[in-house]
């Protein structure tokens, strides 16, 4: 078993890998992407049955991140966990390149929907954790929200189905960082309570701070966390996370990078 | 055009209660500032943008004129079936404001591009499909939206767009705008991509081919009398558009001039192959791909000039 250490300075590297196809292709969705990438360390290091070798092996867990719009965070995950050549990265953003802003399904190994278009990831899901029962593979399937995307119907709707057909291979992670595009959750369309909601619906929620390790692991390694209920981990975030001056604030959503910022970011986490 | 479209909108809205603004969680820079004027008219439905639609026609169907916003995908493909049933089906005064056309947003991938949104709005019965070429044309288009009554569709750009007009061009509705005279071809084109259209007809007249330019900023009612004129006095049409050369632009114009009993004139629909692309970069080069730069289109109507 890796140690909490590992996770902590993986979770760093990728950081600093975030921040670097960032700024060098002046892309944004900064703050999305820190927010998440402890969930990823954890998922990718310590929970998810696949094998780069093996990528399209029938009975490997799926990963579907819903919140495409972080998907510098899973290309910086996918390349270092071997699915794809590191230097792929460099292109990111860039032209002719197959890294786009959100991640594409069949040109890189690792990703397993087309999303950023918000709302589709848990419908999916469901279809691929129901084809794991009909099928009587083991294989369960994680899909990573963002907190405003739980303001869309859809995801409601798969709520609902999954509950119906129990599928306890199911786990949903809420990035609930208190922002979306227009402004802060609570103000915009406001989710409380929350947990509450969830569990309403059938679901077994857990609830973690999603930059501790310890917390995240240990609800993602027990899932189911109750036999025929989907699970839900919901993981308090900070948008941004890592880098003071990137934290909670809803402009790191669209703005880029200068030099001078990115220079200070990465000192910033290599002095922690 | 999207600072075009707002500006005139809260021009509007300040002459007119009853004008509303609805966003899904977009317009960041943009909507601040209507947003704090005018806290009674503005509402953030958040990232839901079938119910969006929903509540607009149910503003709509009592007494209010609804712009409903958000980026052109996920306004038209997402909620398609809302806009059918609850704003076409009852002529409800919802005007749906997509920004980000065509290939606005390319680096973003394929579920951000806007290519068959056109295409799916033209297909819906009373609706009004506007495709404004610059901020002059934006400008106007919003404040004529606001006026129709009736349900439209406002395709706007993202940011930047250049300006084609000089001077504030006369435009009316369902009527195709000369941009520029010429004898050899004319190319009708809309939206965001005209400038390139024009580009390439001032690069072809230099090689002694004389090109006219028509922004047919209303898709839909097409301007069929205007088509049916260009078919008798035009020996090569051509249509350019930053959409799916399925169901868009190209294929309004194709239906009328299907139609025409005379002798045809050879006809070019220059837009987006019917495919997702394969790969990534900027809308420039993603337009490069697609052959809409000016010098791809020059290079192309050239061609389809000498070979028909
Ligand atoms: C269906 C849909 N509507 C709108 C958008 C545009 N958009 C991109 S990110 C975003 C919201 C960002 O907030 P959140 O989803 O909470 O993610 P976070 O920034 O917290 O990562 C929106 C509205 C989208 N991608 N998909």
């Amino acid at each position: 078993m890796k140690n909490l250490t590992f996770f902590q300075k993986k979770a760093k590297e990728l950081r600093k890998e975030i921040l670097t196809m960032a700024f060098k292709s002046q892309r944004h969705h900064i703050s999305s992407s820190l927010s998440i990438i402890d969930v990823l360390v954890v998922l990718y290091w310590g929970v998810l049955k696949i094998s780069p070798q093996d990528h399209w092996n029938l009975k490997r867990d799926r990963f579907i991140l819903s919140k495409g719009h972080a998907a510098s965070a899973l290309y910086a995950v996918l390349a270092d966990r071997g699915f794809f050549p590191k230097k792929y990265l460099e292109s990111y953003g860039k032209e002719g390149t197959i890294l786009g802003i959100h991640p594409d399904y069949g040109y890189l190994a690792g990703i397993e929907l087309s999303t950023g278009s918000l709302g589709h990831g848990l419908s999916a899901g469901c279809g691929m954790a129901l084809a794991a029962k009909l099928d009587s593979l083991n294989s369960r399937v994680f899909v990573l929200l963002s907190d405003g995307e739980c303001d869309i119907g859809t995801v409601w709707e798969a709520v609902l189905f999954a509950n119906q057909q129990k599928l306890d291979n199911l786990v949903a992670v809420v990035d609930y960082n208190k922002f979306q595009a227009f402004g802060k959750v609570k103000d915009v369309i406001d989710l409380e309570p929350f947990v509450k909601k969830w569990k309403a619906f059938g679901w077994e929620v857990r609830e973690v701070n999603g930059h501790n390790f310890k917390q995240l692991l240990q609800a993602t390694k027990s899932v189911p966390l109750k036999k025929g209920k989907p699970t839900v981990i919901i993981a308090h975030t900070v948008a941004g996370k890592g880098v003071s001056f990137l934290e909670n604030k809803l402009e790191w959503h669209y703005l880029n990078l200068t030099k001078e910022q990115y220079k200070r970011a990465i000192s910033e986490l290599d002095n922690l | 055009m999207r600072y075009a479209f707002i500006q005139e909108l809260t021009k509007l809205a300040a002459k007119n209660k009853n004008i509303i603004l609805l966003t899904a969680d977009l317009g960041f820079t943009v909507f601040e500032e209507f947003a704090k004027k005018f806290p009674k008219q503005f509402f953030n439905v958040g990232i839901a943008e079938p119910n969006m639609i929903g509540i607009a026609s149910g503003l709509a169907l009592s007494g209010k004129i609804v712009f409903a916003y958000s980026i052109a995908s996920f306004a038209s493909f997402r909620t398609y079936e809302h806009i059918r049933n609850d704003v076409c089906l009852h002529k409800a005064p919802v005007i749906i404001v997509g920004s980000g056309a065509g290939l606005s947003y390319a680096d973003n991938g394929p579920t951000h591009l806007a290519t068959q949104d056109l295409a799916l709005m033209r297909g819906l019965p009373n609706m009004t499909v506007l495709a404004p070429a610059d901020p002059v044309e934006a400008q106007w288009a919003t404040r004529e939206a606001a006026r129709l009554k009736s349900p439209v569709y406002l395709r706007l750009g993202k940011k930047g767009e250049p300006v084609i007009y000089d001077k504030t061009p006369k435009l009316k509705i369902g009527q195709g705008n000369w941009i520029k005279r010429g004898s050899n071809f004319v190319i009708l084109a809309c939206g965001n991509i005209v400038f390139n259209a024009l580009k390439s007809a001032e690069n072809l007249e230099k090689k002694g081919l004389s090109g006219a330019v028509i922004s047919l900023h209303t898709v839909k009612p097409i301007d069929k009398k205007l088509i049916v004129q260009l078919a008798k006095n035009y020996s090569h049409i051509v249509t350019v558009e930053e959409h799916s050369v399925v169901g868009g632009l190209g294929s309004a114009v194709s239906e009328i001039i299907a139609q025409i009993p005379a002798k045809k004139p050879e006809f070019l629909i220059s837009g987006i192959k019917d495919d997702f692309p394969k790969k990534l970069g900027s809308q420039e080069y993603l337009r490069k791909i697609y052959g809409l730069t000016p010098e791809k289109l020059s290079l192309r109507i050239a061609k389809f000039l000498k070979k028909s």
